[in-house]
């Protein structure tokens, strides 16, 4: 069972007691964008095989968003950090290179 | 090819079965074709093998990763239906519906089509106007299905507990035609007959890349060498993103992980397919005697095919409380298959941005229906060009126009 560690009450909660939110970081383009940036916000994901940055909500416990890394062939989890975060943080892709080094944020 | 007959199981018995051929040759790659398919699942097979019978088109070559039928063609609960509630949909299903039951005589394979007939159990209020309304649509759509009362749903499976604590059962969306295949029969069937027609397929030969050169598709690169091509038809179910990675665009696709599970096989005891779509379970009995279960799927992206535990004891859960005679049963085997969701939980059968390259994917949790239709549309795409009438409505372009067919709401999850 996937177990994740929420950044906002610090719990280890595991996946049914969480809520799977899709991909993150996603630049929003609201009334008045082009159709396809709308698309693309609304409809297009990477849906990687491998390393995918993604939200979840902490449903069962304090309620709260986070985002989380994590690969979606082994389901090992590179680490979880704050919703209000707008891009992968440093600490967190420095760690996922670490381990697999073929990988690049792109 | 010879033909399978009772004359030739007479013949063979009489020398020791020595002369049986093999079903399909594994022919090593040729260094060009005019259509690549990459995917040799149902789908795939299915559009080699009409591009073949209706377009004439025999260099063709299906190549796939494992081995044949070994993705979700082979991962499936075999349910067969066409009672959607959009005008595409329903016309699309239903040829595939109708394309089944002539299957085993179309290619001399047996794929064991059981027109065991489909209960889509309406639990709350909201599904009984639901399935009223799918009625009325397919009866609008020439698909025959009627809404039954929960006295005719205990008639046709008297193993229903249909004063249930929760959600009892206050009717049902009834498609008498419907009903399962055997998987595998369907993916070899389609296998040997491409074969027999002079198509090559490749297995164990995965694509690591799509060379193109001006925006049209020239070939793919694999693990047993670079093959050319005039046209590449995309079929690939969960690994559609890998693939559109490779040849340069997104697709509106998520790639989730959906079980099924069987029972020890038990004496018979139910003979139609029961969904249940609030309470999230169908079952049906297989021909050995196992309850094949299925559920929902995963919420979040995997490629894993193994899926999480909670999930089958939820769908256990619900399926207990449909038919309690269910509870003492051993569990057998679990499997999973990874899954390519659309937001409109349709199918994208399309040209692509990348010149001379077709995609057909997104069937996301119900893809095992469609193979005969959805392997006829994209044949039909793939040979003129363009997406003929039973694809018109799939293409990619319906989600930047906002012409979805929603079938999220229309048919419940489970398929």
């Amino acid at each position: 069972m996937l177990i994740l560690t929420c950044p906002n009450c610090g719990l280890t909660a595991e996946e049914s007691e969480l809520a799977p939110g899709g991909e993150a970081h996603l630049k929003r383009f609201g009334p008045g964008s082009e159709d396809a940036d709308f698309e693309g916000y609304l409809f297009q994901r990477a849906n990687p095989k491998g390393v995918h940055f993604e939200r979840w909500r902490h449903a069962y416990g304090c309620g709260k968003w986070f985002l989380a890394a994590r690969c979606t062939v082994t389901l090992e989890v590179f680490g979880t950090y704050p919703a209000q975060t707008t891009e992968p943080p440093t600490e967190i892709v420095n760690k996922i290179k670490a381990k697999r080094p073929d990988w690049s944020l792109s | 090819m010879r033909r399978y007959s009772a004359f030739a199981i007479a013949r063979e018995a009489f020398r020791h079965h020595l002369g049986w051929e093999r079903a399909w040759a594994s022919p090593a790659p040729k260094s060009r074709y005019d259509v690549i398919i990459v995917g040799a699942g149902g789908h795939g097979l299915a559009t080699a093998y009409y591009l073949g019978k209706n377009h004439g088109i025999t260099n063709v070559a299906v190549i796939e990763k494992g081995w044949l039928g070994g993705g979700n063609t082979g991962r499936n609960t075999t349910i067969i239906r066409s009672n959607y509630l959009q005008d595409p949909s329903a016309a699309i299903y239903e040829k595939s519906r109708s394309l089944y039951e002539n299957l085993s005589q179309d290619f001399n394979y047996n794929v064991m089509f059981s027109p065991r007939g489909v209960i889509m159990l309406a639990q709350t209020e909201h599904e009984v106007r639901g399935y009223k309304r799918t009625a009325h649509a397919n009866a609008l759509q020439g698909v025959t299905t009627e809404f039954i009362s929960p006295d005719r749903v205990k008639d046709l499976c008297p193993i229903i507990n249909i004063d249930g604590p929760r959600y009892p059962v206050l009717g049902g969306l009834w498609q008498a035609r419907g009903g399962t295949a055997r998987h595998d029969a369907v993916a070899w069937g389609y296998a040997r007959a491409c074969s027999a027609m002079g198509m090559d397929i490749i297995q164990q030969c995965e694509v690591t890349g799509i060379t193109a050169q001006g925006g049209k598709v020239t070939g793919v690169q694999t693990t047993k060498g670079a093959i050319g091509c005039a046209k590449l038809g995309i079929v690939v179910a969960g690994h559609s993103g890998v693939l559109a990675e490779m040849a340069g665009f997104r697709l509106p696709i998520e790639s989730v992980a959906l079980q099924a599970l069987v029972s020890e096989p038990i004496k018979p005891c139910m003979d139609v397919v029961v969904m249940a779509n609030t309470v999230h379970g169908y079952m049906s009995q297989s021909d050995k005697g196992e309850m094949v279960i299925g559920g929902g799927a995963d919420g979040y992206n995997n490629y894993t095919q193994r899926g999480s535990f909670h999930h089958i004891e939820e769908t256990v859960r619900a399926l207990i409380e449909t038919f309690p005679m269910i509870s003492r049963l051993k569990m057998l085997r679990q499997w999973g298959g990874i899954v390519d969701m659309t937001g409109d939980r349709s199918p994208i059968i399309s040209p692509t941005p990348l010149g001379n390259c077709f995609i057909n994917c997104g069937w996301g949790t119900g893809g095992f229906k469609a193979i005969p239709g959805s392997g006829w549309a994209t044949a039909e795409m793939i040979a003129g060009g363009a997406p003929g009438p039973l694809a018109a409505a799939f293409g990619l372009e319906r989600f930047r126009e906002g012409r979805f067919i929603d079938e999220s709401v229309a048919a419940g999850v489970a398929h």
